[in-house]
């Protein structure tokens, strides 16, 4: 395969562009899709760029359609993902749900917009629950949560080898903001970095003869007893459970002497640094805590954070009413630490917006 | 008296059989129509099978070719996912009325207009069957089922969906189209038979509904069932080739 970026570049493009160079240099094969607002982009540069490469793309009658041509596309044996916001990721959970079910390594670019219903097409944390806990089953997912450009790039190169490597469906969980600025970037060759992309194999439409070198693949979502469904079930819990230690990521910043931990994640969390910054100057001492992957979400991390820095306050800033907020809570079940929040469901959040909400809880 | 072992297709996978369908149900003569033409065109090791849910979904593990199950009404855009990725593999989607004319309808019509390179058989029999028997959009003016207790009332729930009819409309000449009938059955296997081998050969969408027998939930004995399929059903969808790419010389 010709590489697709050479020399790295700095560039300065928008977060839909950088979804599609990055999903190109990954080695991704095909892409499905429907027009939603706020990912419509990483289509536009997809199809622009994907012929030059050998790549495919499909432009479908609806999401489910979308997502389930992906579902047939990875049983296939190919690199495949789609992209979606809002209303088009609740359609999606149910072809989500397949990929969970059937363990079908496919990728999904979510760039949030604002609900309930048809909301905004402009930005949001919304999609949080959905995304991490949507469809009729458990959550088996990998959910990253990107803050930059810098991070779409580099985590759809990387979800592309979660996914592959451990089966399960792959989450980038953006944002309109982010799908829709410009900012500075590195975009390069995985290879360069050292980066080996693992190469995607067939689960159906195998090599060989039939009854002669080779069984038939029979793949299924259904079970006729609910103890066959129980044994599948929770083997892929137990698997899943194993991988949290090395599949969570996190940042954490000023923890150690925190009398107050700002948690946030995504585009926020960016406002919630600088909040930090800027109260430390002021001689508060503000802790900073992200979660990047929000399933599995590193909880032994924050409960450590929370531990070491003797904290008395968590504050949850989010631009949702609450869906990080109900994550942690479940997630860190147990410890006595206070949590106040800044909910904006569906608006942006500033640094000093931050900075206030602290101050009038401390 | 020694036994007579039935004549199973090669491809079949015997492991799954006796298959699991009710007695009397016509899927078994659709899916060994199907297997006859697989053989016939030694395409078992390129094909890929995929069923829907419905009674459908009983033939998840019916053939010894590579096979998958989706969900109600999605295994229109599986397939069409898998062509569109693996041109060299043969994609078969197996579902019912109620998935193919309701809930993925719109899989349907747009895989038929985009001239998918897909083959789908659809079993017509006028009714949910898997879950109970309730009315679908193919049942009858009159017919009663489970949620059309009185008969269907064409003035509140509409006439039967013409599939082939609606599908012919919106393809291209390169697209067969055909309905046959588990009553004829040599006919049926001519019709599915090119339906692969329209795709064989890189034409286009390929359809063929299958009228079928659902003698459990009509509630009819064994000639009751025949006469309904035959008199009754063959009147309202009429049994032939709407589109036929091949020409006659395909046989």
């Amino acid at each position: 395969m010709p590489k697709v970026i050479g020399e790295a570049k700095k560039s300065f493009m928008t977060g839909n562009e950088t979804a599609a160079w990055a999903c190109l240099a990954a080695g991704a094969d095909m892409m499905f899709g429907y027009p939603i607002t706020p990912q419509n982009e990483i289509m536009h540069y997809w199809t622009r760029l994907a012929p030059r490469y050998g790549r495919g793309f499909l432009q479908t009658e609806d999401e489910l359609s979308a997502g389930f041509t992906v579902c047939g596309a990875v049983q296939s044996g190919k690199k495949a993902f789609t992209a979606t916001a809002g209303p088009g990721n609740v359609l999606m959970q149910e072809p989500f749900g397949m990929a969970e079910a059937m363990r079908l390594p496919l990728l999904a670019i979510i760039q949030q917009r604002g609900g309930p219903s048809s909301g905004t097409v402009v930005y949001s944390q919304q999609e949080v629950t959905l995304t991490t806990f949507g469809g009729n089953g458990e959550g088996m997912r990998i959910v990253y949560s990107t803050a930059t450009h810098q991070e779409i790039y580099d985590y759809i190169i990387k979800g592309f080898n979660t996914a592959w490597q451990y089966r399960f469906p792959v989450f980038i969980l953006g944002d309109g903001y982010q799908a829709k600025m410009r900012e500075p970037l590195e975009i390069y060759d995985p290879e360069d970095r050292g980066i080996e992309m693992l190469k995607p194999y067939p689960l159906i439409g195998l090599e060989g003869e039939i009854g002669q070198s080779r069984e038939p693949q029979h793949l299924c979502n259904i079970y006729s007893l609910e103890e066959e469904l129980y044994e599948v079930v929770m083997k892929m819990a137990a698997e899943y459970e194993s991988l949290q230690d090395s599949l969570v990521e996190y940042d954490e910043k000023n923890c150690d002497d925190a009398d107050i931990i700002i948690l946030s994640h995504g585009v926020v969390s960016r406002a919630a640094e600088d909040a930090m910054k800027i109260l430390r100057t002021q001689g508060i001492k503000a802790g900073y805590f992200r979660p990047i992957t929000l399933r599995p979400y590193p909880q032994q991390q924050l409960r450590n954070a929370i531990a070491k820095s003797g904290a008395k306050i968590i504050l949850c800033a989010e631009s949702a009413y609450g869906q990080l907020d109900r994550l942690t809570k479940q997630e860190i079940y147990g410890e006595t630490i206070k949590m106040e929040n800044l909910f904006m469901p569906g608006v942006g959040i500033i640094d000093y917006d931050i900075v206030d909400k602290v101050k009038s809880v401390i | 008296m020694s036994a007579i072992a039935p004549a199973m297709p090669k491809s079949w996978y015997v492991p799954s059989k006796p298959h699991k369908f009710c007695p009397g149900c016509g899927h078994g003569i659709v899916l060994k129509a199907l297997g006859e033409a697989i053989d016939e065109l030694g395409i078992q090791d390129q094909a890929i099978f995929g069923c829907d849910i419905g009674c459908s979904l009983l033939s998840w593990d019916f053939f010894a070719v590579d096979s998958t199950q989706t969900h109600h009404g999605r295994t229109t855009p599986v397939m069409v996912g898998i062509k569109r990725s693996r041109p060299e593999l043969i994609c078969i989607g197996y579902m019912g009325d109620g998935g193919g004319y309701s809930i993925g309808s719109q899989h349907l019509l747009n895989s038929a207009v985009r001239n998918e390179k897909v083959t789908l058989i659809l079993v017509n029999n006028t009714n949910y069957g898997m879950t109970g028997g309730q009315m679908a959009p193919t049942t009858l003016p009159g017919q009663k089922t489970e949620t059309s207790p009185y008969g269907r009332d064409p003035e509140t729930t509409g006439y039967p969906t013409m599939g082939p009819e609606f599908i012919a409309a919106l393809t291209s000449d390169s697209a067969y189209i055909a309905r046959g009938t588990v009553s004829k059955y040599k006919q049926l296997k001519k019709y599915i038979r090119s339906a692969l081998q329209n795709q064989i050969s890189g034409n286009g969408f390929s359809f063929v509904e299958v009228l079928s027998t659902c003698p459990t939930n009509w509630r009819t004995n064994a000639q009751q069932t025949w006469n309904f399929l035959e008199d009754e059903m063959e009147k309202q969808f009429p049994v032939g080739e709407l589109k036929n790419p091949l020409g006659k010389g395909e046989k």
